[in-house]
């Protein structure tokens, strides 16, 4: 509607990472639009996780640039908290804070770096319970709730920051199968409410559903990018399909 | 794997008599045990109550009985709790400690750790450092005339009560990304832990003033105060270090990915967790450095001990040291065991539920 919305949430040209002589990413181009669902996936190693940590610089990347809402990451310390406000992420072990509740979870950071009222921050994360559906485990420990439920209240702490883009590293792949579905739900939820995402998953069926767009990465570099019809049922290349054999099988 | 784990439960709290007997080995054990307690027991009765004198605490009294000469701990209790402090001044010193005891029986209910804690906390020592001190009013009390049960106390209190907040700057510090402060961190602590405490003691007692001018010497007390600050902060920092390390990397991601600043991801997720972890070892610091207040006594400071020492000078006692050394030695232990019972109770609050 407005000029905002040509902007895209998250441009990274030319980006490099290099753990010590290793190099983790090479060359990376993206552009991820408003409203936008990436799916990112390749073979263990390939640099998916490096991909979206340097977004929010938890790696720094050596070479190129990342803007985030047009403004360039990695300059300034004051920028950085600022630009992290806007990246909400979802680690694949889950990581809530062992020794807060639930509520404490999600309250913490709004308090603290938004500068809620608790009043305000308690309600806005009751609301966000309520989405992912465990609104009365609120004043439980993350250690008394199952897998699935610590990784939905994970989402919920994210969103509490109101994010313009939320990145997930694979999200369901510590979790017994019984709980992938509770959490892809919860996810597809936020994908129809129009929610900007970076999903790395081998979900292969969440792909399909969510996905506008699916990456696949090798080696650091981004191999291919397509819609998921595409992507599935034409690949451009061989690695692509030697992974998607492998996945799908 | 859990019906074997319920067995071995069950298996390792029988019931009294079993432990008791329950094995060659464990009736063997009872048997020397009690063996020994009928040894031991009935002199040892003899020697503390049947036997011993407690009023009129008089020398007298003493050398009438052939058991533990308690009337010299009736006679001299408040030169042993507070040392050469003068006599008429005596109401004061015994303040302090009601004072300083009672708060920190007051604060180890988790209920009372408010900001307003602290603030009686800086009253109390204010409040001590005068009545101890005077001025204002009382009579002033040199330093060198000080001891006792205050002097362990407000050298335990403010050693431990601000090595502990130092001790967690230095850990941090250690394990800061910058390198010059991290420098001076891993300097500082590890000089002070590789000097014995007795050495510090003598250096900032003996040597500082050769090299300071007087003006701006502190007194003794303080000098020896400072140095015990010192060398908690030293020890408890890498306790506090100790705690950080076992706090998964995952943690600071994910405060970090939230925005959280610094100070506000280390205040509000990394330490709460990480002095959980240590509790134990924290415990075990600080009872080591109640006890280690006695050094003080090297640098002509009368802490209990010392105080205790004193009053076994009078001639007209035969000097009944064992009563005296077991007096002082109640006192310690009071103080110990009171604390480490206080962190037991911390640790069993502040666990994590699981499921
Ligand atoms: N902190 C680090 N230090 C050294 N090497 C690292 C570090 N983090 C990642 N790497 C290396 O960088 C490469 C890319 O890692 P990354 O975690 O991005 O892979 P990934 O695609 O997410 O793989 P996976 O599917 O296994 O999670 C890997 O070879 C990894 O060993
Ligand atoms: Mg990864």
């Amino acid at each position: 509607m407005n000029e905002s919305n040509q902007v895209p949430v998250v441009t990274l040209s030319n980006v490099e990472k290099h753990f010590g002589a290793f190099q983790a990413l090479r060359s990376v181009n993206l552009e991820v639009a408003r409203g936008e669902r990436i799916v990112i996936c390749g073979p263990s190693g390939s640099g998916k996780s490096t991909l979206i940590r340097c977004i929010n610089q938890l790696e720094r990347h050596e070479a190129g640039d990342i803007l985030v809402n047009g403004r360039k990451v990695g300059s300034e310390p004051k920028q950085l908290e600022a630009i992290r406000r806007e990246v909400g992420m979802v680690f694949q072990s889950f990581n809530l804070f062992p020794h807060l509740t639930i509520l404490e979870n999600c309250t913490l950071a709004p308090i603290w770096v938004r500068k809620l009222s608790k009043r305000e921050a308690d309600e806005k994360a009751m609301a966000l319970l309520e989405r992912v559906r465990i609104p009365d485990q609120a004043h439980k420990k993350p250690g008394q709730l199952s897998g699935g439920q610590q990784q939905r209240v994970a989402i919920a702490r994210a969103l509490c920051m109101e994010p313009s883009i939320m990145l997930f590293d694979e999200p369901t792949s510590a979790l017994d199968p019984e709980m992938v579905k509770e959490v892809l739900d919860v996810m597809l939820g936020l994908a129809e409410d129009g929610m900007t995402m970076l999903v790395v998953t081998h979900e292969m069926g969440f792909a399909r559903q969510a996905a506008d767009r699916i990456i696949f990465m090798d080696e650091g570099r981004i191999l291919e990018s397509a819609t998921p019809e595409k992507f599935f049922a034409d690949p451009e290349h061989e690695r692509t399909r030697a992974f998607l054999s492998q996945i799908l099988h | 794997m859990m019906a074997r784990a319920r067995i071995v439960t069950m298996a390792g709290t029988p019931s009294l008599a079993r432990r008791l007997v329950g094995s060659p080995g464990n009736a063997l054990i009872t048997l020397l045990l009690a063996a020994s307690m009928v040894v031991i027991l009935p002199p040892l009765v003899r020697w503390a109550i049947t036997d011993a004198a407690l009023f009129p605490a008089v020398p007298e009294s003493c050398r009438a009985v052939s058991g533990a000469c308690w009337s010299f701990i009736v006679a001299k209790h408040s030169q042993i709790l507070f040392g050469i402090y003068p006599d008429a001044q005596r109401w004061r010193p015994l303040v302090v400690c009601v004072i300083l005891l009672g708060l920190l029986v007051f604060s180890v209910r988790p209920r009372a750790w408010q900001p307003r804690l602290a603030i009686a906390w800086f009253a109390a020592l204010g409040l001590s450092w005068w009545l101890m001190a005077g001025g204002a009013g009382l009579v002033p009390v040199g330093s060198d005339l000080w001891g006792g049960l205050p002097v362990t106390l407000i050298l335990t209190v403010v050693a431990i009560g601000l090595g502990f907040p130092t001790g967690v700057l230095l850990a941090l510090a250690r394990r800061s990304t910058l390198p010059v402060i991290r420098l001076l961190a891993t300097l500082f602590i590890e000089t002070t832990r590789a000097l014995p405490l007795l050495s510090i003691l003598f250096i900032a007692s003996i040597m500082l003033p050769l090299l300071l001018p007087e003006e701006i010497l502190p007194d003794k007390f303080f000098r020896a105060l400072i140095a015990l600050y010192l060398f908690a902060s030293a020890y408890l920092a890498e306790v506090v270090r100790g705690g950080l390390q076992a706090i998964p990397r995952g943690q600071y991601e994910a405060g970090e990915a939230l925005g959280l600043p610094y100070w506000q991801l280390h205040l509000k997720i990394i330490l709460p967790q990480a002095i959980v972890v240590v509790i134990p070892a924290l415990t075990n610091t600080v009872i080591v450095m109640i006890k280690n207040t006695s050094l003080v006594l090297v640098v002509g400071l009368f802490d209990l001990i010392s105080s205790g020492k004193a009053a076994l000078a009078d001639p007209a006692w035969s000097s009944p040291s064992i009563e005296t050394y077991l007096f002082i030695t109640l006192i310690y232990f009071l103080l110990c065991f009171g604390f480490s019972r206080f962190a037991d109770r911390l640790e069993r609050r502040t666990k994590v539920p699981t499921k």
